[in-house]
């Protein structure tokens, strides 16, 4: 029907071939308004990391694909830049070097050397990383790592900015600390943002619509969820929020007892699956 | 549940910096003490150990070796004076090296070249890898003084043939560190490189040297010790100035000290190489290690 900014068509994902080929992503559906924030959640190894990166053009899709305001993604660009889940900053690099990086080359020819070293500083500030512009990797908590991973995605001024696990990796202090910064920046530059994640609440909070995806292989979006709490969002007022307690528990619900029910209808046969009812049940 | 183990950091204490007030000097100094004593004794006591030794096997009325007294009074011309010129192969000693290591340079530079090179075109194309490692499999088990007879064929010149006899001896260790630190570079970095659209020269040197560095320079240093070994050897059968052509000179005059003397400076230059590459290679990957 109408496109929006950001449309995922028919994807479909086959890894390997012949008869060892598995059938990773089914029919993937999705789009996305600009400055539209997305949560795909859903339990480790569906496939969420893949349909990112097929947003991301890492990945090519053996069925279908992705138009980005207007134009179909076929190759990675600064114009879907990634936050990967290790950071991934070149630790032979500064973290200013990082972020410059990434700036000089996306606005080579369009900022002068002097612009684009004001635009690196600016968002290094923006993730209060401004004080370690010197710091090797290396020196730094993966706290800090994650904020320059995150300066370095915005500072290509993306189109959409894909975020894999951004927190997964970090202890439970410092997520909530950089989920709150993420939102923060967020209602400053209103980006259009996919992200993935297997927290719920980091999804019910950060998140505009939170897209549930049934387990692999073959896996497809199961159910969309709008999440539509008011922004500014605060975690301890919210955390006696009926709202949210109902959309936390709509997300649990799907992933701990649908996407077992689903499961259990795709493969009738299979003993494991029946018995995992039964302990979801239970759970 | 942090799995990582911490390490205990193991200073020696007395390093530290400060501008200490009169007991703590004491206390500073007596730290130096205690490091000398724990670091520097043991080499003194084993090298004076080996060389009285040295000195009661050698100096019996049969035997063959001049003990260490006899070396330092046999060749104290050369140990003080390493830079004589008498025209000719008769000149210091430190001229013997410097041209040993002249040709070293040359061999090993070139090496440098051609072995990151190669190694980069075997660590990122399957094919050429496929297509060139059986061939360097083979070759670099060949001994570096086979290749002379060949090389000094080819260039009809005794000084190019040793240089050609470093470079072959260099390159293998080269080329197969600099691929496997090719291969190694972590798909996060390719992704990285991938959604900022480098181009091949961007990614050539924004990633895949400094990221494949710590592999390339180990196998540098492999390199540089290999060339030290052969050059020694070339030089033997070359003729001409150099530390080689000086023992088998030294050895045709019956000159043993000297031969002993020569040995000494060649062990001390090649370890002198392997610390400078090692030295070179630190600052280069300063902060290449992952964190």
């Amino acid at each position: 029907m109408s496109s929006k900014y950001l449309n995922i068509e028919n994807v479909h994902k086959t890894f390997g071939q012949g008869a060892s080929a598995t059938r990773v992503l089914k029919d993937i559906n999705l789009k996305v308004d600009k400055g539209e924030f997305i949560a795909l959640i859903g339990h480790s190894g569906c496939g969420k990391s893949t349909v990112l990166n097929i947003v991301a053009g890492l990945l090519d899709a053996t069925e279908g694909g992705v138009i980005l305001d207007g134009k179909e993604v076929n190759a990675p660009g600064p114009d879907r830049s990634v936050v990967f889940q290790n950071h991934s900053l070149l630790p032979w690099l500064t973290v200013y070097e990082n972020v410059a990086l990434a700036v000089n080359k996306t606005f080579k020819g369009k900022k002068s050397a002097a612009e684009r070293r004001q635009w690196t500083l600016h968002h290094l500030e923006m993730v209060n990383m401004g004080h370690a512009l010197d710091k090797r990797p290396a020196e730094i908590s993966g706290g800090m790592k994650q904020r320059v991973g995150i300066a370095r995605a915005l500072a290509m001024e993306p189109k959409v900015l894909l975020l894999d696990e951004p927190f997964g990796a970090l202890d439970a202090l410092t997520r909530a600390h950089l989920q709150d910064e993420v939102m923060r920046i967020q209602t400053e530059l209103n980006n259009t943002v996919l992200m993935i994640t297997h927290d719920v609440d980091e999804a019910v909070l950060l998140s505009d619509r939170i897209v549930m995806m049934t387990n692999g292989p073959e896996a497809t979006i199961g159910e969309i969820l709008d999440v539509e709490l008011p922004r500014p969002r605060d975690r301890i007022a919210l955390s006696d929020d009926p709202a949210y307690n109902h959309y936390r528990h709509e997300v649990l619900r799907f992933l701990h007892e649908k996407q077992r029910k689903v499961e259990r209808i795709q493969r009738p046969a299979a003993k494991e699956s029946a018995a995992a009812v039964k302990s979801g049940a239970v759970a | 549940m942090t799995t990582q183990t911490q390490r205990p950091r193991s200073w020696p204490t007395p390093l530290t910096v400060g501008m200490p007030s009169g007991p703590t000097v004491a206390r500073h100094l007596k730290g130096y003490g205690n490091y000398l004593l724990h670091h520097a004794l043991p080499p003194i006591l084993v090298t004076g150990a080996l060389l009285l030794l040295w000195q009661l096997l050698a100096s019996g009325p049969t035997s063959t070796l001049p003990p260490p007294t006899q070396v330092i009074s046999d060749t104290w011309d050369l140990i003080v004076d390493p830079f004589y010129n008498h025209g000719g192969t008769d000149v210091g000693m430190g001229w013997q090296i410097l041209a040993s290591l002249e040709r070293v340079a040359y061999g090993f530079l070139l090496a440098v070249v051609a072995g990151v090179s190669l190694g980069v075109l075997i660590g990122q194309s399957t094919w050429a890898m496929r297509g060139l490692d059986p061939v360097f499999q083979v070759l670099r088990t060949v001994p570096p003084l086979a290749w002379l007879p060949l090389s000094l064929a080819a260039f009809q010149d005794s000084n190019p043939s040793a240089i050609f006899v470093i470079f072959i001896t260099a390159i293998w260790p080269i080329i197969i560190n600099t691929s496997v630190g090719v291969r190694n570079i972590p798909e996060d970095y390719r992704n990285v490189s991938r959604v900022l659209r480098l181009n091949g020269a961007e990614y050539f040197t924004k990633i895949m040297l400094p990221a494949a560095a710590p592999y390339i320079f180990s196998g540098l240093r492999i390199g540089v010790g290999l060339s030290w070994l052969a050059i020694v050897a070339a030089e033997m059968l070359i003729g001409g100035v150099g530390i080689g052509f000086f023992i088998w000179d030294a050895w045709n005059s019956s000159m043993i000290s000297d031969i002993v003397l020569a040995l000494l400076y060649v062990g001390i230059v090649g370890f002198m190489l392997d610390r400078l590459v090692a030295f070179i290679g630190n600052r280069v990957t300063r902060g290449t290690v992952a964190g």
